[in-house]
């Protein structure tokens, strides 16, 4: 054996003890999602990954997991993500991923799927509670894994100046197509379009729900997109956009309904109760309400969208996380969030103190009851995102070909 | 021990085997110095190469070891899915490899030029304040890329400072970043040859890997043109920085020889100047063209591959469908696959401008070799 050859027998012997050394650290079990919990006996320490919208939900959420951690003797540690997906990832990944994360209802199908998450929505006793909308956006393979967080719904906002300048009154805020197209109308003047629409299925899909379709069939084994509910309805809002009763938000130079309504490029939007926080933040001076969106040739409708509290498969701890949960969840809890972040409270038996104490926010809370929540099946993110560039010229765009081309995808990518 | 035999055979005397001692002392020294190096090279580099390369044959789904038993091998499934099965992956890939070809057609030409004459500029010893120009031409390169393109984020919004220049010549400026118009075809539309909103037919409807002939012409859209500008404007000056080296290095002598056989500006650059950089042209092109091929940070940043998916790249793609998508091995073959088309460039271009005259010497050397060896055989 010659020097070099030696050296090279070394240097690899010494590399495959590292690559053993560095993967043999992911040991995990290989079920997990059925499993009975897995409690660590003693105090324990939780580690918390969320996806904060500021510092006023960050403290909150120390707070009540502090006041927990006291009364049960254990600890928990929040990490606030700067990049939930991917650090979401990393952490299922590395096999020690934090025992709670904040879990998007539209990343949830494929961590279910992964096997990543632990199904503990019947260890929760009144988990029926929770609006059935949310615990299905949170179902996968016909089984709830985690309990709604908080949701929020889509709902009509209105700038009440424009409103009377042009000549309505209450009597007229609108409550079917119809009336939404006439009062878009006559809200539209030269510097300002009637109704303002951010681009995306996360809106357009309203008017879906309200004509009675949906993106996927109902077991979302298959695209139901080339369907007429589906097709009347974004032709409903094309023909609009195209007669400049709406605008979509990239027409209005915006990087969302919000920002088109607060610097009155638009008269009315429609956005969730996040608009509240930016309205107040950025737009202080707008004045506006909010009312429930009009209802479709097939009823009322709206989006959902919802996070729930996700405990990992591999969480050393699960028993304990789920008695976090559980804190995190009552009534009492809900509402301190609420106050704090202005989110909306995923209980049912919640609504009535919230809707109380926000009485502005009642059109929101109403959505819980016929809201529609995000595509949630696994392996879908690419096919909605290749939608979601087709739709972005929304007035230009060749609907029936961009509604085929998505069932085509999302049938290939369902059928895996 | 082999070692040891082979080149100690019996009856060498003392002073070999000292002179051997110390060379190996030296040896187990140097592997000595260079183990940190090549400890960091394994664990952060080839070993993760080489996991990437498996999870690229395998369907792991991101959760816990992909070497764990229930990750199974999918042979080349994944870079089928890239490149010969019809489907929205292919579709992406093809996409982002249509943008990053125009981006880099666009880009590493016009920074070599700009970054040659920006130093040719800097580079003159009568210049005032060269020290000046030299840090403000090199300042954006230290600048951080995602702070940069927040900065270029405003200046090409639709009332930045761009349009507001562009409105004193009466140009009605575009929403750069969120135009997806390509520029070809507006280069076309403007030129009368065909229509944007409705393409030639034999165009539009001849499919060619999941994307039209009409669509594999569209030129860098509009917003991937804003990109480009941004890249150039900042990577110019760590390419001055390596002609200013090279300029440097030319002697004056000969640009004084040059000068008294009566060669004029022009011809002196021309004919003395480039040829002495082609290393250094060599250099910056072969770096262009690996960087523009892996751009990444501007499209997380500003575009997350949008407008219309025309500033997706394969960097970005394989983070995407690693990261967002969980489908890794799809991710890691992208990798891969970019790996694959840098390298043949690469080394195309390292072959189109090797220096000819050294390459033709060596050629008649190995003749001449050859010739003495056939003459030593007929002897």
């Amino acid at each position: 054996m010659t020097r070099n050859s030696r050296i090279a027998t070394l240097s690899l012997v010494l590399s495959g003890a590292l690559l053993a050394s560095a993967c043999g650290g992911g040991g995990f079990e290989e079920e997990g999602a059925t499993s009975a919990p897995a409690s660590a006996s003693g105090p324990v320490e939780l580690k918390m990954l969320i996806a904060s919208s500021g510092d006023a939900e960050t403290n909150a959420v120390k707070e009540a997991t502090e006041a927990w951690a006291k009364s049960s003797g254990n600890t928990v540690t929040v990490t606030v993500a700067s990049d939930m997906p991917q650090q979401l990832a990393q952490g299922f990944a590395s096999g020690n991923p934090a025992d709670i994360v904040y879990m998007d209802a539209a990343l949830f199908g494929n961590y279910a799927k992964q096997g990543s998450l632990y199904a503990y929505a019947d260890q929760i006793e009144d988990n029926d509670d929770f609006y059935e909308s949310l615990r299905e956006a949170f179902t996968y393979d016909g089984k709830q894994y985690c309990v709604p967080k908080d949701f929020s719904t889509l709902a009509l906002q209105i700038n009440t100046d424009s409103w009377t300048k042009a000549g309505l009154s209450d009597a007229d805020v609108p409550t079917t197509w119809e009336e939404l197209e006439a009062v878009s109308k006559k809200l539209t003047t030269g510097g300002q379009a009637g109704l303002g629409i951010g681009v995306g299925i996360d809106r357009l899909g309203a008017f879906i729900v309200q004509n009675g379709g949906w993106w996927l069939k109902d077991d979302a084994s298959a695209g139901a997109a080339n369907t007429p509910e589906v097709t009347e309805a974004l032709d409903y809002v094309q023909r609009n956009v195209k007669a400049g009763n709406f605008q979509m938000s990239n027409q209005l130079d915006s990087g969302w309904g919000g920002e088109a309504f607060g610097t009155k490029k638009s008269a009315m939007t429609i956005e969730g109760n996040w608009i509240k926080g930016a309205v107040t933040n950025d737009y202080p001076d707008l004045k506006y309400k909010t009312v429930e969106l009009p209802e479709g040739p097939e009823g009322k409708g709206t989006l959902q969208f919802t996070q729930c509290w996700g405990v990992s498969a591999d969480s050393k701890a699960q028993a304990q996380a789920v008695e976090l949960v559980k804190a995190l969840t009552t009534v009492e809890q809900q509402m301190k969030f609420a106050e704090a972040f202005g989110v909306m409270p995923s209980r049912q038996s919640a609504a009535d103190q919230y809707t109380e104490k926000f009485p502005e926010d009642a059109p929101f809370v109403a959505g819980g009851e016929y809201g529609h929540g995000p595509i949630n099946a696994p392996g879908m993110e690419q096919v909605v995102a290749d939608l979601n560039s087709k739709l972005e010229d929304f007035g230009g765009a060749n609907l029936p070909q961009v509604l085929e081309g998505f069932d085509t995808n999302a049938n290939a990518a369902l059928g895996q | 021990m082999s070692t040891l035999t082979t080149t100690a055979g019996p009856g060498t005397g003392r002073a070999p085997r000292r002179r051997r001692g110390v060379g190996q002392r030296q040896t187990v020294a140097g592997w000595l110095f260079i183990t940190p190096a090549l400890l960091g090279l394994g664990i952060f580099l080839i070993i993760p190469i080489v996991m990437a390369l498996w999870v690229s044959f395998t369907d792991w789904n991101g959760r816990g070891s992909p070497f764990s038993s229930q990750v199974s091998l999918v042979g080349a499934e994944n870079y089928a899915a890239l490149l010969t099965e019809p489907g929205l992956s292919r579709q992406d890939f093809m996409i982002s490899l249509r943008n990053t070809f125009y981006y880099v057609i666009g880009v590493v030409p016009l920074q070599t030029v700009v970054a040659l004459l920006l130093a040719v500029i800097v580079n003159q010893k009568f210049l005032r304040g060269r020290t000046f120009f030299r840090t403000a031409f090199y300042f954006p390169s230290v600048v951080s890329s995602v702070a940069i393109s927040l900065v270029f984020l405003f200046l090409f919004t639709s009332t930045g400072a761009i349009n507001q220049f562009l409105a004193v010549f009466g140009i009605d400026g575009p929403v750069w970043f969120s135009d997806p118009r390509g520029l070809i075809h507006l280069i076309g539309d403007w030129l009368g040859l065909w229509s944007v909103s409705a393409p030639p037919a034999a165009l539009a409807e001849t499919q060619v890997l999941s994307l039209s002939v009409w669509e594999w012409f569209s030129g860098p859209s509009v917003a991937l043109t804003a990109i480009m500008a941004q890249v150039i404007w900042t990577t110019a000056g760590t390419f001055m920085l390596m002609f200013l080296a090279g300029l440097q290095d030319l002697p004056t002598e000969v640009e004084e020889a040059a000068m008294v056989d009566g060669a004029n500006r022009w011809q002196r650059f021309r004919n003395v100047t480039v040829p002495h950089l082609r290393p250094t042209i060599l250099l910056v092109i072969t770096l262009g063209v690996i960087g523009t091929w892996q751009v990444f940070d501007q499209m997380y940043v500003m575009t997350q591959g949008g407008p219309a998916k025309t500033t997706l790249t394969p960097a970005f793609l394989s983070y995407t469908a690693a990261f967002r998508q969980n489908q890794w091995g799809q991710g890691a073959a992208m990798a891969f696959l970019l790996f694959l088309i840098i390298f043949v460039l690469t080394s195309l271009q390292r072959y189109v401008l090797r220096d000819k005259d050294e390459a033709a010497t060596r050629r008649a050397q190995r003749r001449q070799q050859r010739a003495a060896r056939r003459k030593g055989v007929t002897a």
